[in-house]
C-alpha cells in the first residue's frame, strides 16, 4: 500500500509560496499550511485603517492562497515571541531593521515544531516534510545560496526542508532521496527575475495573485524602520509592544523635542483609529475647524503641549486662520480648551519628521 | 449546541481571524460563535477561513461600523 505523504507549507500569501505548494500538490502530496503573524505584516492593516483606501481589496492573501490551493491554513500569532528576533537578530539586519535570515530560521523552526508535535500524537499520521517558497537570489539578506543550508540547519529541519522552486540548485533532500518527490519535477529558479514564476502561475491558472512589491513585512521599509529606530532611541532601550508597532504604521510622526513625539492623523480613517488610543496617550483635537487627531507620545511639558497644538493646527483646515481652537485631553479624560496660532509653514522644521 | 460570543473590536487583520480560529478550537461541532469586529477585512477573511476549514457562516450583519458574523462550527 502506498503511504500518503503529507507536507506542511509556510504560506506567506505571496506568489512564490503559492507556487511552491502547487508544485508539491502536483506530485500527489497532501499539503496543509501555516502562516505566521509577526505584527509587522503589511497585510491589510493600513488599507483597513485609511478611509481613502476603502475601495482597495482587503483580503488576507494567505487565506486567498489557501482557498486557491484547496488546503487548510492555520494562522499563528507569534508577535510576542518575535520581539526577540527583531531586537536581537543573531545574523544581523538587512538594509533596514529587517532580520530576514533570523526570521526565516524562526519560522521554519516553528513549522518543524509543528511537524514534531503532530508526529507525537498517536492518532495522527503527521507531516513528513516542510515546504517554503524560497528562491535562491530572490532576497539579498535571507534567500542566498549560502544562507539556505543555515536556515535548514539552525531551524532543525535539515534535509526535511524542501524549496520546490529552486530545489534543482540545491543538494537533494530526504523526500527526494526517498522517492516521495520526483526531483525532476521540481524547479531550478534563481535570481530576482520574476518572469519564470509568472509563467508558472499562468501555467497553473493562477490569476489575481498578490503582486510582489517589496515584500510583505514593514521592517523592509526604510521609512518604517526609521520610525522604529527613533522609538528605541527615544525610550533608551530596544523594546516595543504591539500597539507601538501598529501606531508606527499610522499618521505623520514628528518629534519637535527628544522627549515627545506627535502622531498626526492624515485623514478620517486614521483619526478614527487614533481615537481608540486616547486613554493611553495625551491627545489634541482641533475643535474650530476640520483637522487631525494628534496623539502625544513621551513626557511633554505644558509649554510643549501648547507648541504641539500649534503644529497640529498647521495641519488643520484652519492653518491660515489667526487662531484655532483646540482641545487637549489628558489620559484620564480631563479636557482643556485652548486658542492657538497655527505654526507658520517656515517654522515647521524638516528634521522633526521621523 | 451552545452559543458563544467573541469581541474582536479594534483588532486589525489578521487578528480577528486568529482569535476566531483559536476560539473555535475550543468549541464543539454545531456550536454557534458570534464574532464582532470593527475591521472591514473580516467581511472577506472570516468567510474565507470558514470555507477552508469546514465551518459555516450563518449570517453577516453590518451595524454602526461593526461587523457581526455568526459561524456554525463544523467537523474538525
Amino acid at each position: 500500500m502506498t503511504i500518503q505523504r503529507k507536507a506542511i507549507a509556510l504560506l506567506s500569501g505571496g506568489l512564490d509560496s503559492l507556487l511552491a505548494v502547487r508544485v508539491i500538490q502536483e506530485q500527489g502530496i497532501l499539503v496543509e499550511a501555516v502562516n505566521f503573524y509577526t505584527g509587522f505584516c503589511v497585510e491589510g492593516h493600513t488599507h483597513a485603517i485609511r478611509k481613502k483606501h476603502k475601495d482597495k481589496n482587503k483580503r488576507n492573501n494567505a487565506l486567498w492562497s489557501a482557498e486557491q490551493l484547496g488546503i487548510k491554513l492555520h494562522i499563528e500569532d507569534i508577535s510576542e515571541e518575535y520581539k526577540d528576533i527583531v531586537i536581537n537578530p543573531q545574523h544581523g539586519y538587512g538594509a533596514n531593521l529587517n532580520p530576514c535570515l533570523d526570521c526565516k530560521i524562526f519560522m521554519v523552526s516553528k513549522a518543524q515544531l509543528m511537524l514534531n508535535r503532530v508526529r507525537e500524537m498517536a492518532d495522527q499520521s503527521g507531516f513528513d516534510f516542510i515546504i517554503t517558497g524560497e528562491v535562491i537570489g530572490q532576497r539579498p539578506k535571507s534567500q542566498r545560496k549560502e544562507t539556505m543550508p543555515i536556515i535548514a540547519r539552525e531551524s532543525g529541519s535539515d534535509d526535511l526542508l524542501v524549496r520546490p522552486l529552486c530545489a534543482k540548485n540545491l543538494p537533494p533532500t530526504r523526500p527526494e532521496k526517498e522517492g516521495w518527490l520526483d526531483r525532476e519535477k521540481l524547479y531550478g529558479f534563481s535570481g530576482r527575475n520574476r518572469k519564470p514564476q509568472m509563467a508558472l502561475a499562468k501555467e497553473f491558472g493562477f490569476e489575481d495573485y498578490a503582486q510582489p512589491a517589496g515584500g510583505c513585512c514593514f521592517l523592509t521599509d526604510e521609512s518604517y524602520s526609521k520610525k522604529l529606530a527613533d522609538l528605541w532611541q527615544a525610550r533608551g532601550e530596544k523594546k516595543y509592544e504591539l500597539d507601538d508597532i501598529m501606531l508606527l504604521k499610522v499618521g505623520r510622526h514628528l518629534r519637535p523635542e527628544p522627549h515627545y513625539k506627535m502622531i498626526v492623523g492624515r485623514e478620517e480613517g486614521e483619526n478614527n483609529f487614533l481615537t481608540g488610543y486616547r486613554k493611553e496617550f495625551i491627545s489634541i483635537k482641533i475643535t474650530s475647524h476640520g483637522g487631525p487627531l494628534t496623539l502625544i507620545d513621551g513626557t511633554p511639558t505644558k509649554d510643549d503641549l501648547q507648541f504641539a497644538a500649534r503644529i497640529a493646527a498647521r495641519y488643520s483646515q484652519g492653518h491660515s486662520a489667526d487662531t484655532v481652537s483646540v482641545e487637549i485631553r489628558a489620559k484620564d479624560g480631563v479636557c482643556t480648551e485652548h486658542e492657538v496660532i497655527p505654526l507658520p509653514p517656515q517654522d515647521l522644521k524638516n528634521e522633526w519628521h521621523v | 449546541m451552545s452559543k458563544h460570543h467573541l469581541d474582536a473590536k479594534r483588532l486589525l487583520c489578521p487578528m480577528p481571524v486568529i482569535k476566531t480560529q483559536n476560539m473555535i478550537k475550543t468549541l464543539q461541532q454545531g456550536d454557534v460563535l458570534e464574532v464582532v469586529s470593527t475591521d472591514p477585512g473580516v467581511k472577506q477573511d472570516i468567510p474565507s477561513w470558514c470555507r477552508i476549514n469546514g465551518h459555516t457562516v450563518l449570517s453577516m450583519v453590518e451595524e454602526d461600523n461593526e461587523y457581526i458574523i455568526e459561524i456554525e462550527v463544523g467537523e474538525d
